[in-house]
């Protein structure tokens, strides 16, 4: 048993632990030592507890840790790198419903004896960290859902959902009340299964409301929810340790929707209200659009490659659905090979999770210097030779920026159309996920490569 | 159906509307053909080949425009061969509808379907029918093969016992396909060439030729028009043009001009003067002469030789390597059929929704169709519409909304700090702190890095194990079942959050 001031050290240091973890992330070169910070905080938060704080039950404690740790490692071992932005929406749940948990525990905990303003503030955060919790459990098992296809991409869009979601707002207020009140008199467990049950109904819907392309933003806002929980939590439980580090995941997550939606050119809160692509501005009729689509095969493409001097590869969300990060990798070493300038131009949003696209490429083994974001290359296209859009649509559509009435009009887009020759990859003439025709794939300069991204290209690899 | 190639009547005219391996081919397209006999004497192939290659030969041109139900010629037909016609017929070959509008009418009077070859609209797809750019390339070639004739030297410079030969130096003004042919005829004749256009895009193709592409020392002003031509500068431009020209005259040998523009009279490029600065010997090939030549001393379908400067205007230059215009001008008039022909029946289908059908037709069923609809997409990379620039709405952030957010805050935070024990306000102040923290920190990430910085701080945010950590020593077996179960499925977090992380960052390299 070490006492209650080494303790408190040890999670100072924790604290500073995970600080430097995040600083480090910022980084390529800094980023594995970055995740080696973060363990090592959570081991001395972990080790301080077990020998300063808890008094009892260690076998239960050391084998719920053992069991939960293998499966954890387990998972991170068999995941796919395609099903990341899955596994992450998974774990978001599991930090809920530890939040869930840990509030009724902590309510049901018959040691705390408060009174007054105490009490109240204690339920207060007691209350709001339920809240929080179920909201981001019941959020992030849809987001699950959708990005793992089981549950349709497509937005849900009820009739008067933002009157709904105030009501399901008010009730929670309405019952919070009734719950500080009851609690005051020893009672108070009904309106907060009530309110769990409202917190839960409000994340199904709010990430039901949400499309396909605004994923990345609910990904990221789910990992902030599931920090603010842990901050309440800590206020709940008086631990400063998940105040400070509760309230960094916070405001990282929620910073990190920010430079998602801002990437959009979205308001943060237009995107939490969901409905993106079906309402608002008038959809762009298919047939709007004057000019011919231009079919080529891949030996085509081949040659087209090969004789370029400058090559920008554009990756979408096709390029994750048909694993083909690799022989993407395999044709850009080629290329390279031949003193062809290879280079990746990634878009903010491209796949349905922040920096998807860079870790695909990163698993395949593409150099991290040759991959760019949107604003380091858009300005190079006009001396583009090819560029090649794999599995991408919306967000190299010329209409985002010509077409002020289009629901994407204003969101930055990869000019690639600036370029010699655009090659669009893609299984068919079907729309993206925002649901609008892109002229892109009509303009003099494109060709189109129809079918599944990873057999296509292995057959442009050969005719290498 | 049946397709007639009558003999070409236009004075010195040798092209011929198809070739035996043309016919070959018709005929796999389901159509019969026949021919005047001796129309391809003139281009070296004789009745016999189109005879072997399944070709009638009709000894009288009057049976075969009876017999026939589509002609296909190179000239427009001449006021003999218009009576001939009768309505029904199909005629393709070069009308030039815009010079000729009495010849349009007749045809359209007489009921005759009549398509263009010069009226193809310049898109992607109907490259292969475009019998201009056909015709234009071996001009551009036949034009260095006479000026090679009418200069007295070698094109390419060499070093022999009997002295250095300099090489020759070629100026090609407008570097359209002729232009292009020009330079790369006269290049792999090993002279030096050096190309002018007024639109700035060609520049790339002179200099993937390997000539030097002059460039005008001018604020660049765009010369490209619609479909793919050249249009009329600016006075300024066209004065600093013809000073580059003038400069140019003292130093080359021989001057290639290809400078049209559509429905205009061919711009004056060289002046009298020009000339008179040239070296004795040296040449003009006046590849506009037939719309009134780009030199003031070109004299149309004439060689004239003025102050030592041979000057060519020859108008026949296609003509004047008839096998190989008319193997071109033919198969371009098959990739047309087999648009005309889609089910490959020998029977022709009109169809004035296709763009390119469309454009070419100029009469049908007794109306005049042309001018047609303007095509939309030209032929040279599209130019930038003003309308591209970014249309961001630059919002104006209003003043009233972050004013009312503070104050609003401050209000909160100040009726908190009334009521709330001073425990709680230490809480509170780290956790604004980290907050703040966290924004620093965060703020700039790099973009590849957002999927390993998320399941990091997923895994971070498992330190809500703490809060079960607190409650597992409960004697209440209730609760200490559900922290039990609480630490488990963080753990798993834990685990997962870090490893995988891991595994990510380890796939990241230089």
């Amino acid at each position: 048993m070490i006492n209650a001031g080494i303790v408190t050290v040890s999670y100072i240091a924790a604290t500073i632990l995970f600080i430097l973890a995040l600083g480090g992330l910022a980084n390529p070169e800094t980023a594995r030592r970055g995740n080696w910070y973060g363990v090592a905080g959570m081991t001395i938060a972990l080790l301080a507890t077990f020998f300063g704080v808890v008094t009892g039950n260690y076998t239960a404690l050391l084998i719920a840790l053992l069991i939960g740790g293998s499966i954890g490692l387990i998972l991170a071992k068999r995941i796919q790198m395609t099903q990341m932005p899955e596994l992450v929406a998974m774990l978001h749940s599991l930090v809920g419903l530890a939040a869930v948990l840990v509030g009724f525990a902590s309510f049901m905990d018959p040691s705390v004896h408060l009174a007054g303003v105490d009490l109240t503030i204690h339920d207060i955060e007691t209350y709001i960290g339920i809240l929080i919790g179920a909201i981001t459990l019941s959020g992030s098992v849809i987001a699950f859902g959708k990005l793992s296809g089981r549950i349709g991409g497509s937005p849900l869009t009820l009739p008067g959902r933002h009157w709904f979601n105030l009501a399901l707002l008010l009730g929670a207020i309405w019952f919070g009340r009734e719950f500080v009140l009851q609690s005051a008199a020893g009672g108070g467990m009904t309106p907060l299964l009530i309110m769990t049950g409202i917190a839960l109904l409000f994340g199904i819907h709010m990430v039901m409301a949400i499309g396909g392309a605004d994923m990345p933003v609910v990904v990221s806002m789910l990992n902030s929810y599931s920090g603010w929980a842990a901050a309440a939590t800590g206020f709940m439980l008086n631990n400063d340790l998940l105040i400070v580090t509760g309230a960094l995941v916070g405001s990282s997550g929620a910073i990190l929707s920010y430079i998602m939606c801002r990437a959009m050119n979205r308001k943060f809160l237009a995107v939490i209200a969901g409905g993106f692509g079906t309402g608002g501005g008038k959809s762009v009729a298919s047939g709007d659009i004057e000019g011919e689509v231009v079919p080529i095969d891949a030996q085509e493409t081949a040659a087209l490659l090969a004789n370029a001097k400058e090559v920008m590869i554009i990756p979408g969300y096709g390029m994750a659905v048909a694993q083909a990060q690799h022989v993407v990798n395999e044709i850009a070493a080629t290329l390279r090979a031949r003193n062809i300038n290879v280079r990746f131009g990634i878009h903010p949003v491209a796949g349905r999770m922040p920096g998807h696209m860079n870790v695909l490429l990163a698993e395949a083994r593409v150099p991290y210097d040759i991959v760019f974001e949107m604003d380091e290359v858009n300005s190079d296209f006009p001396d583009v030779d090819v560029s090649m859009v794999i599995g991408a649509n919306d967000i190299v559509n010329p209409s985002a920026q010509t077409d002020p009435d289009s629901p994407i009009a204003g969101m930055p887009v990869l000019e690639v159309w600036k370029g010699h020759t655009t090659i669009v990859l893609k299984r068919s003439m079907a729309t993206g996920y925002a649901g609008v025709q892109n002229p892109l794939f009509f303009k003099e300069n494109t060709r189109m490569l129809f079918g599944d991204a990873k057999e296509t290209l292995d057959e442009v690899f050969k005719a290498l | 159906m049946k397709i007639g190639i009558p003999k070409e009547l236009h004075a010195g005219e040798k092209r011929v509307a198809t070739t035996p391996d043309v016919v070959a081919e018709l005929t796999k397209l389901g159509f019969s053909v026949a021919i005047e006999a001796g129309a391809g004497a003139a281009a070296s192939f004789s009745d016999a080949a189109y005879e072997a290659a399944g070709c009638e030969i009709v000894a009288s041109s009057k049976d075969l425009w009876a017999q026939a139900d589509l002609i296909m010629k190179v000239r427009a037909p001449e006021a003999g061969e218009v009576e001939l016609l009768r309505s029904g017929q199909t005629l393709i070959s070069f009308l030039w509808p815009a010079q000729n509008p009495a010849l349009l009418k007749t045809l359209t009077d007489r009921g005759v379907t009549a398509m263009a070859m010069d009226s193809i609209p310049r898109i992607s797809r109907s490259q292969k029918m475009d019998a201009l750019s056909s015709m234009a390339n071996i001009a551009g070639y036949r034009a260095i093969v006479e000026a090679a004739q009418h200069f007295g030297r070698f094109f390419t410079g060499q070093i022999t016992a009997a002295g250095k030969i300099p090489p020759a130096k070629v100026l090609v003004i407008g570097a359209g396909v002729a232009g292009l042919a020009a330079i790369g005829a006269a290049k792999s004749m090993g002279a030096i060439v050096r190309a002018f256009d007024t639109r700035p895009e060609v520049k790339e193709q002179v200099e993937s030729m390997n000539a030097d592409f002059l460039l005008l020392d001018f604020d660049d002003e765009d010369g490209s028009g619609e479909g793919g031509y050249a249009k009329t500068m600016s006075e300024e431009f066209i004065k600093a043009e013809m000073a580059l020209f003038a400069e140019q005259a003292k130093e080359v040998d021989i001057i290639v001009t290809t400078a049209l523009i559509p429905g205009k009279p061919a711009p004056k490029l060289i002046t009298a003067e020009m000339v008179r600065s040239m070296r004795d010997g040296s040449v003009v090939v006046d590849l506009a002469a037939e719309q009134g030549g780009n030199c003031e001393l070109t004299e149309p379908g004439k060689v004239v030789v003025r102050d030592g400067v041979s000057i060519i205007g020859y108008t026949d230059l296609p003509s004047r390597l008839a096998a190989q215009a008319s193997q071109l001008y033919g198969t371009n008039l098959r990739h047309l059929l087999t648009e005309l022909c889609p089910e490959k029946n020998g029977e022709i289908v009109v169809d004035m929704e296709d763009e390119v059908i469309r454009g070419a037709t100029v009469c049908t069923g007794g109306k005049t169709t042309w001018p047609p609809p303007a095509p939309k997409l030209s032929a040279a990379p599209a130019k930038k519409e003003p309308a591209l620039a970014p249309v961001v709405v630059e919002e104006k952030p209003s003043v009233f909304g972050p004013i009312m957010a503070v104050v609003i805050g401050a209000l909160a935070l100040l009726g908190l700090g009334a009521v709330a024990p001073p425990s709680f306000m230490a809480h509170f102040t780290v956790f604004v702190l980290a907050c703040f923290i966290g924004y620093m920190v965060i703020w700039n990430v790099s973009p590849a890095l957002h999927t390993p910085l998320m399941s990091v701080t997923n895994a971070i945010s498992s330190i809500i194990v703490i809060g079960a950590l607190l409650q597992i020593s409960s004697t209440d077996n209730l609760i200490m079942w559900i922290a039990t179960f609480t630490v488990l499925i963080t753990s798993i977090n834990i685990a997962g959050g870090f490893a995988v992380t891991r595994r990510m960052l380890e796939m990241f390299r230089k």
